[in-house]
């Protein structure tokens, strides 16, 4: 009888232990993100301010990484999906003799959602992963305690110019974007729905209101600031070698891509209902 | 202890406690190290010594107890004010750590060109010299790659270098290179130690190498400091675990505890 209570009770401590350490576990990640969050707004806004330094240069090379080489990839992608939307919506449009409202629904699709989400998921899969693999192996090989050995601070040598090229180049790649997607549009709506280029284009811009390319851009700002936090903090998370490092770094791209979803759908929702 | 009345004491460790969760890796630490001298921390592995040395640079906040550096205790810095003491701290690292996105000369330049308002044109020759010194002369554009192991470490020990430090940290410099490599990197602290007149804190558990470099030896096991001393001192020692380091003794074990622990291998009840 009392060894029952006695095993009982160790039960009952080992659950309270297990929830214990989660409670804790989840505590410490929630802290080092906020810390990741908090130190990087004081070294991109703060910090060069009260003559800290900003490393623009470092920057700039991001962006060319992250903007620049990512044009033909993105390019391709969008004027594929433009050319898809136009199919799938004049398969549609064609029931009902409307196949002039193709030029809507691509141009609006594409700035609205399409053009952001697609340019963020490519950019995830690029750069996000790229980044975790950075720090990661960086963090593996002593590189971030050889910074700080130095008097560097991580945050402001690493994470920071990431982000502002990430900032930058996310929206300018959604621009390319949504201009190659439309034209992936006209493609089909010249060559196969006779629609003829004039018509389509004209049509095309007068569907567009300037809500549909700002809602999309200011989205593409918070997925770019998403992907680089992801990716930073995998990187920083990495532990135990390249096994690690490659873990971290598929990580950082399923999580990366499940944050820009649930951005999205409440982005997406706040500009429906409130604006 | 003769040492550390005999000279001034540039590092001092004072009741040093570090755990991790339950673990207690260092416990109650006490040490001194002389300035200008170079300063061997032995121990086998797993006894604490690399994680002192990243609490001596400031890299992690120790449980309790305050390390001096130069008079002043970095568990208590804030962050601007430790990175103005790191300035005027080298380290180099087991893995070497050169950043391997940048060229061997930009390594070397890069503390130059983050803390000093120096010219181009000076931190390039400052490069050259201090890649010169390490006898890597002519490898500003390489990329760190494209270098052998005892050419990292060479690397690495010209990117500690480069702000002409007060004090020099080497952890396991000879670690994963063969005899003739190590033997080099000895030579270098020697020459480095003389050039510079800098203080070296080497970590290590190479006896030869310790021979040949330490003015003063602290010994670890266990968390513990288990002797401090000069090379004579250490020499003589009567301590059971100093003599099985120089004695290159291996563990040993009663014919008891063996059979324990092979029948515990043998049956498969755990």
């Amino acid at each position: 009888m009392t060894e029952n209570v006695s095993q009982r009770q160790g039960l009952f401590v080992q659950f309270f232990g297990w929830i214990g350490r989660l409670v804790l576990e989840l505590f410490e990640r929630v802290f080092f993100i906020y810390r990741l969050i908090l130190d990087s707004l004081y070294w991109t806004f703060a910090a060069p301010l009260i003559g800290k330094g900003l490393r623009l240069g470092s920057a700039f090379d991001e962006m060319v990484k992250v903007g620049v080489n990512a044009v033909p990839i993105v390019g391709l992608i969008s004027f594929s999906i433009g050319m898809i939307l136009a199919m799938q919506s004049a398969y549609q449009l064609e029931q009902f003799g409307a196949t002039i409202f193709t030029a809507n629904l691509v141009a609006v699709a594409q700035t609205r959602e399409l053009g952001p989400l697609m340019t963020a998921i490519i950019v995830a899969g690029r750069s996000g992963s790229g980044i975790a693999a950075e720090i990661g192996t960086m963090k593996v090989g002593e590189e971030i305690e050889a910074l700080q050995s130095m008097g560097f601070n991580p945050i402001k040598f690493l994470v920071v110019p990431k982000l502002l090229a990430l900032a930058v180049m996310v929206p300018c790649l959604t621009i390319i974007s949504d201009f190659i997607g439309i034209s992936g549009g006209i493609s089909i709506a010249v060559f196969s729905l006779d629609l003829g280029f004039g018509r389509y284009l004209s049509a095309t811009i007068f569907a567009l209101v300037f809500k549909d390319i700002i809602t999309g851009l200011i989205k593409s700002v918070v997925f770019a600031v998403l992907v680089g936090l992801t990716g930073c903090y995998m990187g920083f998370k990495v532990e135990g070698g390249a096994e690690g490092v490659g873990r971290r770094t598929t990580q950082s791209v399923v999580v990366s891509i499940f944050l820009i979803i649930l951005a999205d759908a409440f982005f997406t929702s706040l500009f429906y209902y409130l604006w | 202890m003769e040492t550390s009345t005999k000279t001034e004491a540039i590092i001092q460790v004072r009741n040093l406690v570090v755990a991790y969760e339950e673990r207690v890796i260092l416990d109650n630490i006490n040490l001194v190290i002389p300035r200008g001298e170079t300063t061997v921390i032995l121990g086998g592995s797993g006894c604490g010594k690399s994680t002192l040395l990243r609490h001596l640079i400031g890299l992690h906040k120790p449980e309790s107890g305050n390390i001096l550096v130069k008079g002043r205790d970095i568990t208590q810095l804030g962050e601007q004010e430790l990175s103005d003491i790191l300035r005027k701290v080298g380290v180099v690292f087991q893995s070497s750590a050169l950043f391997n996105s940048i060229s061997v000369g930009d390594n070397v330049a890069l503390p130059l060109r983050e803390h000093t308002r120096l010219e181009e044109s000076t931190i390039q020759i400052m490069t050259k010299i201090k890649l010169d010194m390490v006898g890597l002369s002519g490898y500003e554009r390489f990329m760190p790659s494209e270098l052998s192991g005892g050419m990292k470490k060479r690397a690495a020990f010209a990117r500690a270098i480069s702000m002409d430090p007060e004090i020099l940290f080497c952890d396991e410099p000879s670690a994963g290179l063969d005899p003739i490599v190590a033997a080099g990197l000895d030579q270098l602290i020697l020459k480095l130690k003389k050039a510079l007149k800098m203080t070296i804190v080497v970590v290590t558990h190479e006896m030869a190498s310790m021979y040949l470099i330490a003015d003063h030896i602290i010994m670890l096991n266990g968390g513990k400091v288990i002797f401090t001393g000069t090379q004579e001192e250490f020499k003589k020692s009567q301590n059971d675990r100093v003599r099985q380091f120089i004695e290159r003794r291996p563990e040993e074990y009663s014919e008891e505890e063996i059979g324990r622990y092979a029948r515990a291998l043998t049956t498969d009840s755990f």
